[in-house]
């Protein structure tokens, strides 16, 4: 009844406009980070394919377990690549539909203008009481902003002012609401349409830290899925490149 | 099995929660008090107000700390002004959001049981020319005894069990605001699932511990 009641509006919206035969549903676990590009693809990804991706966000390290405890996910958009690479190995996922959607561009963030200056100078004079970071034990763009303090040399006078969020998206929260003066964020989350949206920022250069690769796999439960095959495929296409690029991500 | 981590997280856990429940009772009892007596056509708003945070989910709660504790926020203004600086990723500020979140767990107990003594032992000890003062700690405190035993192991405990508001206004600094309920799920996010088993099953121990201590002591004393 409930199901049934709730899929109603949704099947009279869509009839017009997908071929039903071949249409499906692709259930979707995406990384925190990669939140507002995957939401503008999968609209695309419909309107191309009538296929439909059902989105959920979150943390990679949840996702796993949740992947390994039974979860209904078809295909898994992490922020690393370890994750993909385990669940292949693990027999979770199908391991030739691997493959790097996209790599990280780490940003140092303040909601207000002219705190952060274009060369990250504000790490070293340190007038500032708290940094956000994601927790580097499970976040990627946590353990980047890590290693890339660890080579400028200032991880010991900064890593005392450390707040954690557990992962990225808490992280911006942390620094959008002014709690925390800045803080190193993904950044997609603060950049759209090739430019900041607001405060300051400094491009972490990719030279200080390993890069963060993130990958895409088709987990067990849509090896059988046409529409989980169709989304991997669609990532590569050119328009969603353009959208991926759009948010500061290299590729 | 357990590592300094984890048992700065209990000491700072236990800290939290000791210093929440003192600071609640000298809070809850006038609250309680004017609950159980008034009749001003506020009662009903107070109460819910003290009830707000048993069916906010924590992830309101936190949020809107974080934003009224920051420095935009009303709050975070006022302590700045005060010279406090702002209370989000410190101690205090933990302090501050777990007295709200625990807040009707140590009232309502209170409030039944001053309900259930009722206006007569109050007006026998009026008779006998007890001050109100005397009379309060005389005659209303012994008599509220299994209330009082219901709100500080439950708030107590409560505030133990806490999670969404610290992971929200915390930060997870390490003897600071990285509580049990955080490390766990630490140790659960970052696949140490053993680490997590010892300190998941330590409080699932000790909730029942507690729980069972409050029934037996207190069988038929005021729960809620």
């Amino acid at each position: 009844m409930k199901t049934s009641f709730r899929m109603l509006p949704l099947a009279l919206f869509a009839a017009p406009f997908a071929s039903p035969a071949l249409a499906a549903d692709v259930s979707v676990a995406v990384a925190a980070n990669f939140t507002a590009p995957m939401q503008k693809i999968a609209v695309e990804f419909e309107k191309d394919t009538g296929h439909r991706a059902l989105l959920s966000f979150g943390s990679t390290g949840k996702f796993y377990a949740q992947i390994k405890n039974g979860a209904p996910f078809e295909v898994l958009l992490a922020a690393d690549d370890e994750t993909p690479a385990k669940l292949v190995k693990e027999g979770a996922a199908v391991s030739d539909s691997r493959f790097t959607y996209a790599i990280g561009q780490l940003a140092l963030w303040s909601a207000k203008p002219g705190v952060v200056d274009d060369k990250g100078e504000v790490l070293k004079q340190g007038a500032f009481a708290h940094l956000a970071i994601a927790n580097p034990k499970l976040a990627p763009y946590g353990a980047a902003a890590v290693e890339s303090l660890t080579r400028l040399g200032l991880l010991g006078s900064i890593e005392p002012r450390f707040v954690q969020g557990e992962n990225i998206a808490q992280t911006y929260q942390f620094v959008s609401t002014g709690n925390a003066e800045l803080g190193f964020v993904a950044l997609s989350q603060v950049y759209e349409d090739g430019k900041l949206k607001s405060g300051s920022a400094w491009m972490v250069p990719a030279g200080l830290h390993a890069p963060i690769r993130q990958d895409a796999v088709v987990l067990t439960k849509g090896k059988d899925n046409p529409a989980a095959t169709e989304l991997l495929k669609f990532l590569k296409t050119d328009k969603a490149r353009a959208v991926i690029k759009s948010y500061g991500y290299a590729l | 099995m357990l590592s300094d981590a984890d048992w700065g997280a209990i000491r700072l856990t236990l800290e939290l929660a000791s210093v929440t429940t003192a600071l609640l009772l000298v809070i809850g009892t006038p609250i309680a008090w004017w609950l159980a007596r008034t009749r001003s056509a506020w009662k009903g708003a107070v109460g819910a107000l003290v009830a707000l945070p048993i069916v906010l989910p924590p992830t309101v709660i936190g949020f809107y700390l974080l934003v009224a504790m920051g420095p935009e926020g009303p709050v975070g203004r006022l302590t700045q002004s005060m010279g406090l600086g702002v209370l989000p990723f410190t101690f205090s500020g933990l302090v501050v959001a777990s007295v709200f979140y625990s807040l009707p767990f140590v009232v309502q107990p209170i409030q039944n049981a001053f309900e259930a003594i009722g206006e007569r032992p109050l007006e026998a000890a009026a008779t006998l020319r007890a001050s109100p003062l005397d009379t309060f700690f005389s005659v209303v405190l012994p008599l509220a005894r299994p209330g009082y035993l219901t709100a500080t192991v439950l708030g107590f405990a409560h505030t133990v069990g806490e999670f969404g508001v610290v992971l929200m206004i915390g930060g997870n600094i390490p003897d600071k605001t990285r509580v049990v309920s955080v490390q766990i799920y630490d140790h659960v996010e970052a696949m140490e699932y053993a680490q997590a088993h010892w300190l998941a099953a330590g409080m699932v121990a000790f909730s029942f511990v507690v729980l069972l201590l409050l029934y037996t002591l207190n069988p038929t004393g005021q729960r809620r």
